[in-house]
């Protein structure tokens, strides 16, 4: 694989992106915004404090989590699999010297760099709404990019496996929604029986939650676990998306 | 000096044998043509020399280089025209042109003239900012061709390059492939148009099943086996024929 060539293709998608964003990037705060409004002050006029925060300010970084979560999942799944299957863009690379290595690494990088775009915005947005205590976690950024490759991993190795577009619908259902209800955004695991935490140990966005909340409530050091599981996770997943893609692509 | 020298070349698709123990050499300069009925292994033998899949067997070079070495030079040097459209829908004409440049380390500065040149040489000068969803087969196909010269490709490899199109157009493009000839530029395309084979290559392998039924050129077909090139087809892959009527 080489950087060069991988980069390459993550220009290609970037090109395309500053053409289409105005429709898209929009419509993805939409959602993240919505759950704010609707759980933060409508559940949050119940349930006044979670372990002595707001119970708004409690879910803020965890919102910033899980949209850095969907934004690359539903870029590096429907996105990879139109790009590969229906607009034939992987043909069209793989005719010059971009090989198959290079252009995964590439569709990695780019689904890694809307997590980081996303996070970014997302975070802008909340420190103005008041609900981010610490200016620290703007530290938090390049571990975005971390564990954006780990969801552009596992999105990528859907699209290998995929049989058609339609199935990302169980890749959405089974695999991310419960990630989202179920990796500490709403609510501290621990008033759920202790498997519920077990499982939650392998949830990406678990750890990513973990780090965006003690990042943006100063404490760095209660994530350092959370940011080595991210570091190590990322490097054991790598091998598959490459494998499983060239399976699907090389005949 | 050949451009391309395959060797007992084998592909196999799962049980599926879709190009079995053929040989051929293509020489610089040479146009040369694969004929045959679909699934005849033409589309494969092709994607084989652009290093898109890897032969099951045998030994391929292109420009002295083996297909299961270093594929990154030896596609910097070739332009592929393909048989589906695999432009970028989003962006503009011109815009396919300088972000596929880039595949090949072309820098903007010269990616932009060439692109203007070739935009002139396939008559989409007007297009430019088009999208490519507003533009015409007829366009499409042009378009591919000019994005497959981009690289300054010494192989150009035309997978049906004008199905589908008007005869106007179909023309155009040979008016364009021979020019490409003259310029030594080598070409290997396929086609099922017997007119086209005829004006444009200079040897045609008739394939069958996988097979290279025979190498040579037009005329000396329609010598031996008499009648056009349409009449050898016919008569060379008619055992095909008549098993599918069967």
């Amino acid at each position: 694989m080489k950087i060069k060539k991988a980069f390459r293709v993550w220009q290609r998608n970037f090109t395309v992106y500053t053409k289409l964003y105005k429709s898209s990037l929009v419509l993805n705060f939409v959602e993240p915004v919505l759950y704010l409004l609707a759980l933060g002050f409508g559940l949050g006029a119940f349930i006044k404090e979670i372990n002595g925060v707001p119970y708004i300010n409690f879910i803020a970084p965890g919102i910033i989590a899980s949209s850095t979560m969907f934004a690359t999942a539903s870029e590096c799944s429907y996105g990879t699999y139109v790009r590969m299957t229906y607009q034939k863009t992987f043909d069209a690379i793989l005719a010059t010297p971009v090989n198959i290595d290079d252009l995964v690494a590439g569709e990695l990088m780019w689904g890694a760099a809307k997590s980081v775009l996303y996070g970014t915005i997302i975070m802008i947005v909340l420190f103005m709404f008041g609900l981010i205590e610490s200016p620290l976690l703007i530290l938090a950024i390049p571990v975005l990019f971390v564990s954006g490759l780990i969801f552009a991993e596992i999105s990528v190795i859907a699209a290998a496996l995929v049989p058609g577009i339609d199935s990302f619908s169980y890749f959405f259902t089974i695999l991310l929604t419960p990630m989202f209800l179920f990796s500490g955004i709403f609510f501290p695991l621990d008033v759920l029986p202790p498997v519920a935490s077990k499982i939650a140990f392998f949830s990406p966005l678990y750890h990513l939650v973990n780090i965006c909340r003690s990042f943006s409530s100063g404490s760095l050091h209660l994530a350092i676990w959370d940011i080595v599981w991210i570091l190590a996770v990322v490097v054991l997943l790598a091998p598959f998306p490459f494998r499983l893609m060239r399976r699907r692509i090389i005949k | 000096m050949d451009i391309v020298h395959a060797r007992g070349l084998v592909k196999d698709y799962g049980a599926l044998r879709a190009v079995d123990n053929i040989d051929f050499k293509i020489s610089k300069g040479e146009c040369f043509g694969f004929l045959g009925p679909n699934g005849a292994g033409k589309t494969t033998a092709m994607g084989i020399i652009y290093c898109f899949m890897l032969p099951t067997s045998g030994e391929v070079k292109v420009f002295g280089i083996n297909v299961r070495g270093n594929s990154a030079e030896i596609k910097s040097k070739i332009g592929v025209m393909p048989q589906e459209n695999n432009l970028d829908p989003d962006l503009t004409v011109f815009e396919n042109l300088i972000v596929y440049a880039r595949y090949f380390d072309i820098p903007k500065r010269d990616s932009s003239p060439r692109a203007w040149e070739l935009l002139d040489f396939v008559g989409l000068k007007e297009k430019a900012h088009v999208r490519i969803r507003d533009l015409s087969g007829g366009m499409k196909r042009s378009l591919l061709l000019a994005r497959a010269l981009i690289n300054n490709p010494e192989l150009l490899i035309l997978d049906e390059p004008t199905t589908g199109l008007d005869p106007r157009s179909r023309h155009s493009v040979w008016d364009k492939l021979n020019y490409l000839k003259s310029k030594k530029t080598t070409l290997i395309l396929t086609t099922h148009y017997m007119e086209e084979a005829e004006k444009l290559c200079d040897r045609v392998a008739i394939m069958n099943s996988g097979k290279i039924v025979i190498i040579e050129t037009p005329s000396r077909l329609m010598n031996i086996h008499g009648g056009n090139l349409e009449d050898v087809y016919l008569k060379l892959t008619g055992a095909r024929l008549s098993e599918e009527m069967h």
